[in-house]
């Protein structure tokens, strides 16, 4: 009996008391704006990165942008993304005091560098017969990198790209770094004034799972409809 | 129509096509055959520009298509090509692999296409296929798809390179009857391939490559009962 009061209590103390539960609404909030935003702004930067790559291996152009991409990948992939982090806030955008926008585009180019070598392994792994068919038809580069070469290519690194975004949504609870309330910083700013340690933990720990579990659900449910192809 | 000027063609130290010259009237069906290796399919896919040559002037009905002033994708859309490999797209169906051209390129709207492209498989009698995807088709299926797909396109020439060589012997026969019927049209075409029947049959003039070169320019009854180059009396010998 006195362990169910004492559960309720802390409880109570964690997500009652001063609206505390507000702590992990914000947190969440946040969490899931970065780790979209970031997402989002990876698979583009990815895409670029990893089209130019390919041209210029396949054609010898785009020489410099190639150069200029070979440096940004060796670099981000080189060092820890906290890093990153607290270089983009305390050096580059000295400007600004949005710490979720910084946390956003440090993560998004992060991020980026490792989508555009999966989507660079996905592109590969089409048959070059698939862009001569396109090209003989009178179809641009672009045109058949779009139409053709890249649907085949997400459909071949889904898997891939789904584990990037989820180690995404994990690595953004290092915002806290930034000062920004994400899930993370939530837990902790409510264990300093409860210092009880179970219940945010727990919860957030619980919010994390939910999270990473619905977005493996997503590249299934992806993985299925771009696999109506392979009916046979 | 189409006009080889000193054609040369070399990936890096190995040289593929050395000089040649050749000239392509409209309405003609040029067949081009030889043993593996002989430079035949990376002619072809020079025609096109899929092959850049190293040297030399590829003329396409008045324009030099290996200049670089010329669009080469607006002269493409009046180059039909067949692969060997069918080259499908895998991620269409294959009404959309019929009409995705003709509609991003804009030369039809969706519905001229797609009418288009029923027709064209009610001619190949699979236009149940329409929605079905190329890895739930038949190799002789997917390449028979292959033809009609560029045919959609309106080509003023049609490049084979070895259209039946990935096939299984018995699908072989309906896919050399589509080119047999297509010939019979008036198309323009030049054919790579094995096929010796279809060379005597269908082609107005049959090329022997070899080592880079045309060895022999011969009528179909010339080529065949009268071989002057002892590499193709050898090569000859050994495919009939």
């Amino acid at each position: 009996m006195q362990f169910f009061e004492s559960i309720a209590q802390q409880f109570n103390k964690t997500f009652i008391v001063d609206d505390r539960y507000m702590y992990f609404l914000k947190g969440l909030q946040n969490t899931i704006i970065t780790a979209l935003a970031a997402t989002l702004m990876g698979i583009i930067i990815g895409i670029i990165i990893a089209i130019i790559k390919v041209l210029h291996k396949k054609t010898g152009k785009l020489k410099i942008l190639n150069g200029i991409f070979e440096l940004y990948t060796t670099v981000i992939r080189g060092t820890p993304v906290v890093l990153q982090l607290l270089i983009s806030y305390n050096l580059i955008f000295v400007f600004s005091n949005n710490a979720v926008m910084i946390g956003i585009i440090a993560f998004g180019i992060n991020s980026g560098a490792y989508v555009s070598e999966i989507i660079r392994a996905g592109i590969m792994a089409v048959d070059d017969g698939q862009t001569e068919a396109g090209r003989s038809l009178g179809l641009s580069q672009l045109q058949t990198m779009r139409l053709i070469v890249l649907p085949q290519a997400f459909k071949n690194v889904l898997p891939a790209l789904g584990n990037e975004f989820i180690a995404l949504l994990k690595e953004t609870s290092v915002i806290g770094y930034l000062g920004v309330m994400d899930l993370t910083k939530a837990a902790e700013s409510v264990i300093s004034r409860t210092a009880n340690v179970y219940f945010p933990y727990l919860t957030i720990a619980i919010i994390y799972l939910i999270m990473v579990h619905g977005l493996s659900k997503l590249f299934n449910m992806l993985e299925r409809r771009f696999a109506q192809s392979d009916r046979s | 129509m189409i006009e080889v000027k000193n054609l040369c063609k070399s990936f890096s130290k190995n040289n593929v096509l050395k000089n040649i010259d050749y000239k392509i009237e409209k309405g003609e069906k040029i067949v081009i055959v030889g043993p593996s290796g002989s430079g035949k399919s990376t002619f072809l896919r020079c025609l096109n520009l899929l092959e850049v040559p190293t040297s030399g002037e590829i003329w396409f009905e008045g324009i030099q298509i290996n200049s670089k002033a010329t669009k080469i994708d607006t002269i493409r859309q009046k180059m039909g090509m067949v692969f060997q490999q069918f080259n499908l797209f895998n991620n269409k169906n294959i009404l959309d692999n019929i009409t995705l051209a003709p509609t991003t390129l804009k030369l039809q709207t969706k519905d001229e296409a797609e009418a288009k492209a029923m027709a064209l498989l009610e001619r190949i009698g699979l236009a149940d296929k329409a929605k079905a995807y190329p890895s739930q088709l038949s190799g002789g299926q997917k390449q028979r798809v292959a033809i009609v797909r560029a045919l959609a396109m309106n080509p003023d020439v049609m490049l084979f390179d070895e259209p039946t060589s990935a096939l299984d012997p018995e699908m072989v026969g309906e896919v050399l009857q589509l080119m047999t019927e297509l010939a019979d049209d008036g198309m323009t075409m030049v054919v790579v391939t094995h096929e010796m029947g279809f060379a005597r049959e269908v082609g107005t003039k049959i090329l022997f490559m070899d080592e880079g070169k045309i060895m022999e320019e011969a009528s179909p009854q010339e080529f065949f009962s009268n071989p002057k180059h002892p590499r193709l009396q050898d090569f000859l010998s050994k495919v009939l």
